[in-house]
């Protein structure tokens, strides 16, 4: 099979962004990455979004974001899966790449989380899980973080400090990044004293919700100049997993069963195993999910996802650096655009353009979103060609 | 006084045997002390009404409450809800104006469909009233149990008199055949008249009352004259029953009446509730029956008068047989949730009640 | 208002009732359309004792619309006496402390409104520390 490239990549800063309109977002976004990738004209265009309808009342984003973007007349259509939307999106354009079907796709991850403000925005995130049977007992998808911290902090007794590691490195490693939500460095301090959103989860285990947009452009090998100006980053393993939507289905609630079984067949795609890529951009949407997702990914035993970040395994000249620019911590969490952010900054990474972040000799890197407590778990494997 | 003594037999008497086949107390955990309330109203100089009263969570209304009396009740029958044919709920405090309690309780404890469902309301003998209409679908043989529920969250305008009383609470009953009855309902009478002591409009949030209209014409009228003639009727007098409960909006007013019927403190005792979780209102006199049933043996008698403001009283002679003894092991007993207890202050209470102006 | 899927699922809601599957045997809450057990197709009623313990727990400062008012309140994984999980607010804790293995058992309470005040109220299960051995 042809090798898929990534061959642009697009993306505005994380934040609230009061004077941009959802479709402005996107467009920006879009068209870096069709400048990026030296203007190449995608024939479709696959949207990661999570919460238009119910914070923009707007649905049929691709007949909006395409014609806003000057790209009417092509295939385009919203990929949903609440938190991984744009993880989805991605897999969706590398398939429809894949297949021949499509020479070059766009993909946007576009999150307006600002049209709205107040407690319908906890209601509408909360919309991941299943209503009927959690969402009607005023649980939110921070509270479902909070009650497998609870477990996990029973079952394995790490000490409660050691958490902190994850917003930590997020945000050291988002000084450097200008897409960046919040670019300050934090003392453990800091964390130590931070109020309580959900406990045990403390406001600095939980990553901001906010608006975002970020976009590549992907295209088979075959298809591009031979003086492309990039380094080519192509996808090597793709994998989308579910797992049961509502945690209290679960026979174990604190095996990410679907983040385990993503990751074991996009690495088996791609040929390798999880330990020989060099980075991984993993979801650390709550602190605890950083921590359960090293371990699904077979990084950790069970029970100690919190060592390496503990211990400095994350750091950028770790063994495993994570959160390169920041992650969902720092960098920011615009849900339905994340998990593009991720891919841009895998390819970043890649292609050697991370700046300060730069881990050394990045050849190959893992990406993987979450949309609710690993109810879907989308997973990449990137790998920079020569 | 216009009322007077009726001559003739006027008990309400079953063509067959009628009894408690099963009952069910329910009071919220919350206790607001009444000193608490003359703390913020700089009141009760002349010495405060009651204890503590019960508040109901933020979570419970009358229809939650009644859902778990009844299940007690059911506990305590040993019958399939599907057996019940009508599930009645009397309150001055249904949840809705329009839409009735009685279908979500029904639905809650597995009673529906094939039941008769509906809300009564007469002030604090609607639970009561439910309790003779049920004497009446079981004893004219219509149905074979039948389940009357008598529960209140009762309202008091902040700094009012009444709000040092006004609790929440009440009891379920689930009448049936007098052969499966752990107390044998022997007759009831009721006495009503037009008197208006305590009322409250349609769009109101909290009752008036007649301030001290409200006793000698109302409370001790009514109920004196309801007790005294179901006894005269019967042929019964205080010395025949081991234990006699009357609604009970404060401490002194119970205790009062029972004097004039004859009745002595002890007598009282067990069903006198209201110092300890406030006046439940349409609960008070059926929760002090299940608060004495809890305690009596077989052979006791039991008198119960209610009153509802408005104004009436129903009175019962309740003789208690062998089936209570190992019955009442199977449920909650009152003094079960009065142990619960978990004391709040004023701004709690405030703040649970939805007295907080939020908008 | 969601009054139609509100009242789809009362029975559920009220007294948790759920299924057992007729082919293993298996019992099921939240009903479902296919036993995750084995497989077949699960559509007979089952009525929870509502007894559980707690598996997890977490308390909710942050509120979606429609639960401000009663925060901070707990929402709990309890593991039922049966088998299956469910996730619910816990009520009644008073001053008691929240312990996973705490024992458990369901209350019928009010939820929420359907929308402002004026809208329907919605009833369903909450669990409370037990109060009868």
């Amino acid at each position: 099979m042809t090798d898929i490239i990534i061959a642009g990549i697009g993306q505005i800063p994380v934040g609230e962004h009061w004077e941009l309109s959802l479709r402005s977002q996107a467009a920006k976004a879009m068209l870096a990455a069709v400048r990026d990738a030296g203007g190449i004209r995608p024939q479709a265009l696959y949207i990661g979004n999570f919460l238009a309808s119910v914070v923009s009342h707007q649905s049929n984003l691709g007949a909006l974001l395409a014609e806003n973007a000057g790209m009417t007349g092509i295939e385009a259509y919203t990929v949903e899966a609440a938190g991984a939307s744009g993880a989805g999106a991605f897999r969706t354009g590398y398939l429809a790449v894949a297949s021949g079907f499509v020479d070059a796709a766009l993909v946007v991850g576009v999150e307006k989380y600002t049209d709205m403000v107040g407690a319908g925005l906890e209601s509408a995130a909360a919309q991941a899980m299943d209503y009927d049977y959690e969402g009607v007992q005023g649980l939110s998808a921070v509270g479902q973080a909070g009650l497998l911290m609870q477990r996990y902090l029973h079952e394995y007794q790490p000490p409660r400090s050691a958490f902190a590691a994850f917003p930590l490195l997020a945000h050291a490693n988002a000084v450097n990044n200008p897409n960046a939500m919040f670019r300050k460095a934090i003392k453990p301090e800091t964390y130590e004293k931070a109020g309580m959103v959900s406990a045990p989860l403390n406001l600095f285990d939980v990553a901001p919700l906010a608006d975002g947009a970020a976009a590549v452009l992907l295209t088979r090998a075959s298809l591009l100049p031979k003086d492309f100006p990039h380094p080519l980053v192509r996808v090597s393993g793709s994998s989308v997993v579910v797992d049961t939507l509502a945690l209290h289905d679960r026979s174990d609630p604190l095996a990410f069963e679907a983040a385990r079984i993503s990751v074991e067949q996009a690495c088996s795609q791609a040929g390798i195993l999880p330990k020989d890529v060099n980075f991984f951009e993993l979801c650390d949407s709550t602190s605890i999910y950083a921590a359960l997702s090293l371990e699904a990914a077979g990084f950790a035993p069970r029970g100690e996802g919190w060592r390496l970040a503990a211990e400095g395994a994350l750091n950028l000249g770790g063994k495993l650096p994570a959160l390169t620019l920041g992650g969902l911590k720092a960098r920011g969490n615009p849900l339905g655009a994340t998990g593009v952010y991720q891919i841009v900054e895998a390819v970043m990474q890649l292609r050697g353009q991370a700046g300060a972040n730069q881990v050394a000799g990045a050849q190959r890197g893992l990406v993987q979103s979450l949309g609710g407590p690993a109810s879907t778990a989308v997973t990449h494997v990137l790998e920079r060609l020569g | 006084m216009s009322e007077t003594q009726p001559q003739k037999d006027l008990l309400l008497k079953t063509n067959r045997s009628v009894g408690i086949v099963g009952y069910g107390a329910y009071v919220p955990q919350y206790r607001l002390p009444a000193a608490e309330v003359a703390r913020v109203w700089a009141g009760g100089e002349e010495g405060l009404p009651i204890k503590e009263k019960a508040v109901p969570g933020m979570d419970e209304d009358v229809i939650t409450m009644s859902i778990e009396a009844s299940r007690n009740a059911l506990k305590r029958a040993g019958i399939s809800p599907e057996e019940l044919r009508a599930v009645w709920i009397g309150s001055e405090s249904h949840p809705y104006a329009v839409k009735p309690s009685g279908t979500v309780v029904a639905e809650a404890i597995g009673a529906s469909p094939s039941i008769q469902s509906g809300d009564w309301e007469f002030a604090c003998k609607a639970g009561t009233e439910a309790m003779v209409a049920a004497m009446g679908l079981v004893g004219s043989g219509m149905a074979r149990y039948a389940l009357a529920v008598g529960m209140d969250t009762a309202q008091g305008r902040p700094g009012d008199a009444l709000e040092y009383t006004a609790g929440a609470g009440g009891a379920a009953y689930i009448l049936g055949p007098g052969e499966e009855s752990l107390a044998v309902i022997e007759a009831s009478y009721s006495f009503v008249s037009d008197t208006p002591d305590f009322w409250r409009r349609a769009e109101a949030k909290y009752p008036e009352h007649g301030q001290r209209f409200t006793g000698e014409p109302a409370y001790f009228h009514h109920i004196s004259s309801a007790g005294k003639a179901l006894m005269q009727m019967m042929g019964t007098s205080a010395g025949d029953y081991q234990y006699a409960v009357f609604h009970q909006p404060n401490t002194k007013f119970p205790q009062r009446v029972a004097g004039m019927l004859g009745f002595s403190a002890e007598q009282i005792k067990p069903g006198l509730l209201v110092p300890v979780i406030g006046n439940t209102y349409a609960g008070a006199a059926m929760i002090g029956l299940t608060a004495t049933l809890d305690v009596a043996q077989p052979g006791d008698r039991i008198l119960m008068v209610s009153f509802g403001s408005g104004a009436g009283s129903d009175a019962f002679s309740i003789l208690v047989t062998d089936a209570l003894l190992e019955r009442r092991e199977k449920a909650l007993r009152t003094a079960d949730y009065i142990a619960r207890r978990t004391e709040i202050d004023y701004a709690t209470y405030v703040r649970l009640r939805g007295k907080l102006a939020m908008k | 208002m969601e009054i139609p899927r509100h009242w789809r699922i009362k029975k559920q809601r009220y007294a948790l009732v759920g299924e057992v599957c007729p082919h293993c045997d298996a019992k099921i809450f939240p009903p479902r359309d296919v036993c995750p057990e084995c497989g077949g197709e699960a559509k007979t009623p089952f009525a929870f004792t509502g007894r559980g313990e707690i598996y997890s727990y977490t308390v909710m400062n942050d509120a979606p619309a429609g639960y401000q008012e009663s925060t901070p309140y707990t929402v709990a994984l309890v593991k039922l006496q049966e088998g299956p999980m469910v996730t619910a607010q816990l009520t009644d804790l008073g001053s008691q402390p929240v312990e996973i293995g705490m024992p458990v058992e369901m209350v019928t309470r009010r939820i929420r409104s359907d929308g402002d005040e004026r809208g329907m109220l919605v009833y369903g299960y909450k669990f409370r520390p037990v109060m009868q051995a």
